[in-house]
């Protein structure tokens, strides 16, 4: 029963940093829903260079730990004079991260729009950009909603790597309450229930949306 | 005789697709085999104001390529393609033909309405929302301009009473009926039409004939291809039999359906049970 009223107690001392967490995951998946898009349309460009250059960047991401791009960013940029707050930091390599990982979502939901859908487009006089933005891009978003949300949720949990960049997130904010406490049993567990509690409801919501977007085909 | 709305002049066009290669001769380095298909081998056709063509012909003669190809969905390997008097997909200078850009194609195009086999209805939009797009997003109007124009075309269509209904919740005549109001809508100089009701259930194919008899009727300017033998006879001005990539006879529907001259109507003729084999 202790081990129960401790992680309770704790809670609170936790709290504090999940407008840490909102603001890391709101900014970072802003930043990765523009950026991946950006990739996606290079990716599938008929500019040589472009697609280069998106793909260059694919494989550079996701052939590197995570973690190694937040320390990269955090202590390495400043020996070349760009030295960045915490946060920011932290949002700068979600963001960077996970546009790669989202770009192939957003590329393969536009690939996955019907051919038919184009050709109806450009028959009644919309220009291939105008098909793109107006036509394919919406619909590729409907299709996008649940993996992007499946990488949100994903992306939330993963705000407690920045805890390695100095962002008082709430893993950061559970080792420093451990270091003054020692209850380590009760604040750890506080913090993965803590994690359970924002993530659960979202999947669920995912759910949803992914029923959605199967419908609406 | 009444202005000419669409000249064809020599169009050819092949199509030229890789076959695919096993493995081992992409291993042994073989070099790969284009296969080319030529499609239309110098086909000519005139389409007048207000007139109502028909295109018959057996599968893979070359009607849908013929059809893509004025509206360019399709580019064309010589000749010319003029509609209302514009170069389709180039412009000449000097006699010499420079491919033209996209925005040009794309404003030329809404000059000319298609209607698809498949409907190609935008699935994310309801039937007011497909026919008020190209309005909005091409031809720039308002919002309450856009639906004043939608929603009589999509009444003149029969679905004053489905505007607010998405693709998946209209039956494949419906879906067809507002892919014409859509195309109709943008009051383009001619309508063409790819097999529209070739992807019908036949219960449907009724409904979709009466709009586009309707439309005829209004002295729209159309090219119809379909395989609606009966349909064809009844409202063509004028019938084209196409066979292996070439014209091969055209007349009134009074003379084709009676006194066919070539080997090939005879033979679609008779197939399609209009004469006796
Ligand atoms: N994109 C393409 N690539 C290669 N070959 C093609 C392509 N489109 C059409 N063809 C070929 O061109 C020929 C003519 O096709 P087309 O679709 O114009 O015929 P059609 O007269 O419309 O026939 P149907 O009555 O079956 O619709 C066919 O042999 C077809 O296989
Ligand atoms: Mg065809």
């Amino acid at each position: 029963m202790d081990f129960i009223n401790n992680t309770f107690a704790v809670f609170p001392a936790l709290l504090v940093a999940v407008p840490v967490v909102v603001q890391l995951a709101l900014g970072a998946m802003a930043l990765a829903l523009v950026l991946g898009l950006l990739i996606a349309l290079a990716r599938i460009s008929s500019i040589k260079i472009l697609r280069g250059i998106a793909t260059f960047y694919l494989e550079v991401i996701r052939g590197t730990p995570l973690l190694v791009q937040l320390v990269y960013i955090f202590f390495v940029l400043p020996s070349i004079g760009v030295e960045i707050e915490p946060v920011p930091a932290g949002i700068l390599g979600l963001g960077l991260n996970y546009a790669a990982y989202l770009s192939e979502v957003f590329r393969s939901a536009i690939l996955s729009v019907e051919h038919g859908q184009t050709e109806a487009a450009l028959s009644l006089g919309y220009t291939p950009s105008k098909t793109l933005w107006k036509v394919v891009i919406p619909q590729s978003f409907v299709v996008s909603m649940g993996p992007i949300g499946n990488y949100f949720i994903a992306m939330i949990k993963d705000t407690a790597l920045t805890s390695v960049i100095a962002v008082t997130e709430i893993l950061k904010t559970a080792n420093i309450l451990n270091s003054q406490t020692f209850q380590t049993t009760a604040i750890y567990t506080a913090a993965a229930v803590l994690y359970l509690i924002i993530s659960l409801p979202l999947s669920r919501v995912v759910v949803v949306l992914e029923r959605k977007a199967r419908s609406s085909g | 005789m009444a202005e000419t709305i669409i000249e064809v002049r020599d169009v050819h066009k092949t199509f030229i697709s890789e076959t695919k290669r096993s493995l081992w001769s992409r291993l042994a380095g073989r070099p790969h085999v284009e296969k080319r298909v030529e499609v239309l081998k110098g086909v000519d056709l005139e389409v007048h104001r207000g007139e109502t063509i028909a295109i018959l012909g057996s599968s893979g003669s070359g009607k849908s390529t013929l059809l893509r190809c004025i509206n360019k969905l399709e580019t064309i390997d010589a000749g010319r393609i003029y509609v209302n008097g514009h170069l389709i997909g180039y412009e000449e200078r000097g006699g010499e033909l420079i491919a033209e850009k996209a925005s040009i194609t794309a404003q030329k195009r809404t000059d000319i309405g298609f209607v698809f086999q498949h409907f190609n209805l935008f699935l994310n939009k309801t039937a007011l929302g497909n026919v008020m797009a190209p309005l909005r997003d091409v031809k720039k109007l308002s919002a309450t301009e856009a639906r004043d124009i939608a929603v009589p075309n999509l009444e003149m269509v029969g679905l004053g009473d489905k505007m607010e209904n998405y693709p998946s919740k209209l039956s494949g005549g419906q879906k067809q009926r507002v892919a014409i109001a859509r195309a109709f809508a943008m009051e383009p100089s001619v309508m063409l039409f790819d097999e529209p009701t070739s992807a019908l259930d036949p219960e449907l194919v009724g409904e979709v004939l009466a709009v586009i008899k309707k439309i005829a009727q209004q002295g729209t300017t159309m090219v119809i291809v379909t395989h609606e033998m009966q349909f064809a006879r009844d409202i063509a001005d004028k019938i084209v039999v196409m066979d292996q990539g070439v014209i091969v006879e055209e007349g009134p529907p009074s003379r084709i359906f009676t006194v066919p001259q070539h080997p090939k109507t005879r033979a679609l003729l008779s197939r399609s049970g209009i004469l006796p084999s």
